[in-house]
């Protein structure tokens, strides 16, 4: 006996202009169970999920839900075919409660009132049911990203989904968090729903996938068994060739101390105070790792250290004190001594999106003589310049006349790295390094960051990935709610105990319940607010 | 009994000068809550006066003026929905354009067709909307306090005062309590979640943008048909742009709308009684500088003096589906 698969896409091909998003791609998902795709980004995953959620309409080849053939061409048609999307940017109504949110579009009739009972009543079965527990009458505002990822499970449950599609669903969650959504889709699928999981993250597709299509450049390479594959030849497959996942590196030679914070402390604009009195040392030749969840005063710490935010301590770069407010308190003075800065959102503080490569290479450094001819630039000599960068750096496509918006996030990324790594910095800032950028890039930037302490140069990493904190650092500083937790050493420590340390549990030997740490970290995103 | 009467007197023609800038108020509203900006509220005005005026002055029925004022400024708006909706255009540009081209169309029209200089007919009769005596007003007006209240205050207003003022009810409650409100809203906070909920964001917005005409002709066709007897050169005199501020002194809110129109109503008031103001402050103050209060509380409103007025997140952008 054969059942017919829950989803079955045949020969689908999209084309945006002369790009090819999807060539030729079929896939069979069985009833009941978790399918990861991976790949690369823009190898086509999210093309391909839009497509099966009629946002796009396919050039050439069909889809068919349990074995029927389905026309899908809008949301509506998708939503009635029993597919639910979980989006990697959640559609909520911000200023809505969560019931407003998941009837929007589901209503009973013309009048709110009703709708908003049916769904309330629904929503106590659906939280029995897959242990889906949210405040129905909480405004989305006030709620976190994990709680918000519910909403949008729920607003599909709401609709009588079976087919559940999840595009990059861990890229905002802790570590915890993305544990509970784990534990979530294990369930639905127990009860008999079939999952789609879009990820570029091998660990989830290893933990909790029962088979994995890889994607790369817009084709289907590979469709096999979770369980009769690796991580590595899963990564072989998606980048085309061997890649190192593990950070290769040796032990650190410290030096003297570059960076000495001391009772450091940092208000934002609303006057809330986001650094609480923050002690840390970076020395020559190491890497420390700033673990945290986002919006516990990591953005700030590094917007200080950076020059774009005042505060009150100490600072000291190679024994020499820096201005914390004022004149001097600026990114030209932080530049001129020796601390470099790649900000944490490239696209709104590492570059000008419109700007070519080459302009956008010589920021923040333009005043450098080599760059002026007379009172003009020498754009000649610029672009020069950043040509030999992005050959170092293997910037593709290597033209310095291309707007920093036609390049990949990872090659963007590689722009900003060159201009700051190759200043010669005594100190490196780096935040969120790897924030989505391919895994072929992720290994270059990783090596790029070992080799500048390697050099004897002293590195400050900030990211909310912990698996990259664990493979780069040489000691590890966890950040909750304005203070540092603690320090670790990577080799004496895993996911477990620093999670509890970002969520601002330090006795971390003795057990803790899930909802004892989402307590206290829905208590520092109130401080955050 | 005399300051008594006096007071009344101020907020009756309060009420008559709030009117068309409520009426303008709620159209931006139900525009702005979509996510559609419409600084051509002025322009609709505008050309919606013009057409009830020239409509009744030539058959007679202030009805028929009415319907084609609305007419008009729904052929307005339906420029401004294609341009910024179907296009994907500039909101902001749609909506100064739709203002030239309404103050300069009804002049040229107007001298074309009647050859006053620019203006309509005066109007008279069935031509205009005559102010309702509400029954028992004559007999309780010798009552005191209450008597003078309801004859001078709340009798003896045109009824698209009445329909102005129950707009406010009926907006909130097609705002907060249906279906169509819940949609509209979220259109104007976040379309991608009404795209991906399998709801039309075009269908939405073009509708809101529709309520706004209805509303702007309304208001129009009362400056031209109630509070005067005709069209005249640019006659809605900004009242446009200061609804648009007391929709941001509102905060996108109808309840809040009625009391900042009424505030402005109060100004426009004011303007016309100097005496009342000699008669509190006890000195003399400038016409023109009475004039200028409602342009002057504009630009302190629009300088924050209100504290921070979120406006609907995704106003003023076109919605383009993102991948």
């Amino acid at each position: 006996m054969t059942t017919a698969p829950a989803i079955e896409l045949k020969g689908i091909s999209k084309a945006f202009g002369p790009v090819q998003a999807n060539k030729d791609i079929s896939i069979r998902v069985m009833p009941g169970t978790i399918h990861g795709i991976i790949g690369e980004n823009g190898a086509g995953k999210s093309t391909l999920m839009s497509i099966l959620y009629g946002f796009y309409k396919a050039d050439k080849g069909e889809v068919f839900i349990s074995g029927k053939k389905a026309n899908i061409t809008d949301s509506q048609a998708a939503i009635a075919a029993g597919i639910g999307m979980v989006f990697q940017h959640f559609k909520l109504v911000e200023n809505f409660t969560v019931l407003e949110n998941i009837i929007l579009g589901a209503e009973d009739g013309r009048w709110l009132k009703p709708s908003i009972a049916k769904a309330r009543r629904t929503l106590v079965e659906l939280a029995a049911d897959y242990g889906l527990n949210v405040k129905p009458d909480a405004l989305i505002q006030d709620i976190g990203v994990g709680m918000q990822q519910r909403v949008e499970i729920l607003k599909a449950l709401y609709r009588q989904a079976d087919i559940l599609i999840l595009d990059e669903p861990t890229g905002v969650l802790t570590p915890s968090e993305a544990d509970q959504l784990f534990r979530i889709l294990d369930r639905l699928r127990s009860e008999g729903k079939t999952i789609i999981l879009i990820t570029h993250k091998l660990r989830e597709i290893m933990e909790i996938t029962d088979t994995v299509s890889v994607m790369r450049r817009g084709e289907m390479t590979a469709t096999v068994k979770t369980s009769e594959t690796t991580p590595a030849e899963l990564a072989e497959l998606m980048v085309g060739r061997k890649v190192l996942l593990r950070v290769d590196k040796s032990p650190a030679k410290l030096g003297d101390v570059v960076l000495d914070v001391k009772g450091l402390r940092v208000r934002d604009e609303k006057g809330v105070e986001r650094l609480k009195g923050i002690d840390l040392q970076v020395r020559a030749g190491e890497v420390l790792g700033i673990a945290g969840v986002a919006g516990n005063g990591q953005s700030e710490l590094l917007e200080i250290l950076g020059g774009y935010a005042d505060g009150t301590g100490s600072i000291t770069v190679n024994g020499q004190p820096l201005d914390l407010t004022g004149k001097l308190s600026d990114g030209q003075s932080r530049r001129a001594r020796g601390i470099a800065h790649v900000p944490e959102d490239r696209q709104r503080e590492g570059l000008i999106m419109d700007f070519t490569a080459w302009e956008n290479a010589a920021f923040g450094y333009h005043h450098d003589p080599a760059y002026r001819s007379g009172v003009l630039m020498n754009n000649a000599a610029i672009r020069e310049d950043t040509e030999g960068k992005m050959e170092r750096f293997d910037v593709r496509p290597p033209d310095p006349k291309l707007a920093a918006k036609n390049f990949s996030g990872g090659n963007q990324q590689k722009i900003v790295l060159a201009r700051e790594i190759e200043r010669n910095p005594d100190l490196l800032l780096i935040g969120q390094p790897t924030r989505g950028v391919d895994i072929g890039a992720i290994e270059f930037i990783h090596q790029q960051i070992i080799a500048l302490r390697d050099q004897g140069k002293a590195v400050l990493l900030v990211s909310v990935e912990l698996e990259e904190i664990i493979a780069l650092s040489d000691r590890i500083a966890v950040m909750f709610d304005g203070h540092i937790m603690g320090e670790r050493l990577p080799s004496e420590t895993d996911e477990k105990e620093l999670g509890l340390l970002m969520a601002g549990i330090t006795d971390t030997d003795t057990p803790h319940s899930v909802e004892e740490v989402q307590a206290n970290l829905a208590h520092a995103g109130e401080g955050a607010k | 009994m005399d300051a008594y009467l006096t007071i009344l007197q101020l907020l009756d023609s309060t009420v008559r000068l709030a009117t068309p800038l409520l009426l303008a108020c709620l159209a931006g509203l139900y525009s702005e809550r979509a996510g559609i900006f419409d600084i051509g509220l002025e322009g609709k005005m505008l050309a919606a006066a013009f057409f009830s005026a020239a409509v009744a002055a030539v058959t007679g029925s202030v009805w028929v003026g009415l319907l084609a004022g609305i007419a008009a400024s729904l052929v307005l708006s339906a420029i401004h929905g294609i341009a910024s909706i179907t296009f994907r255009g500039n909101q902001l540009i749609s909506g100064v354009a739709i203002n030239f081209l309404a103050a300069g169309l009804t002049v040229l029209v107007a001298q074309a067709w009647f050859r006053q200089g620019g203006r309509t007919p005066s109007l008279f009769g069935k031509g205009r909307f005559e102010p309702i005596t509400l029954p028992f007003a004559e007999s309780l007006q010798s009552v005191p306090i209450i008597g003078p209240l309801y004859y001078e205050l709340i009798s003896g207003h045109s009824i698209l005062v009445y329909l102005a003022f129950a707009a406010v009810p009926f907006t909130w409650w097609l705002l907060f309590r249906t279906r169509f409100g819940l949609r509209l809203r979220a259109v104007g906070e976040n379309p991608a979640a009404v795209d991906t909920a399998g709801v039309s964001v075009v269908g939405l917005r073009f509708a809101a943008v529709g309520i706004c005409g209805v509303l702007c002709g309304i208001a129009g066709a009362y400056l031209s048909t109630a509070l005067q007897a005709g069209f005249v050169k640019d006659m809605s005199a900004g009242r446009g742009f200061i609804a648009l501020a007391a929709l941001i002194f509102a905060k996108w809110r109808p309840w809040h709308a009625l009391y900042a129109t009424l505030l402005f109503g109060l100004f426009g008031a004011l303007e016309t009684r100097p005496d009342v103001i000699e008669a509190v402050i006890g000195m003399k103050v400038q016409g023109q500088l009475l004039s200028a209060l409602p342009y002057i509380m504009t630009v302190i409103i629009l300088a924050g003096f209100v504290g921070k007025a979120i406006p609907p997140r995704a106003g003023g952008e076109p919605y383009v589906k993102e991948r």
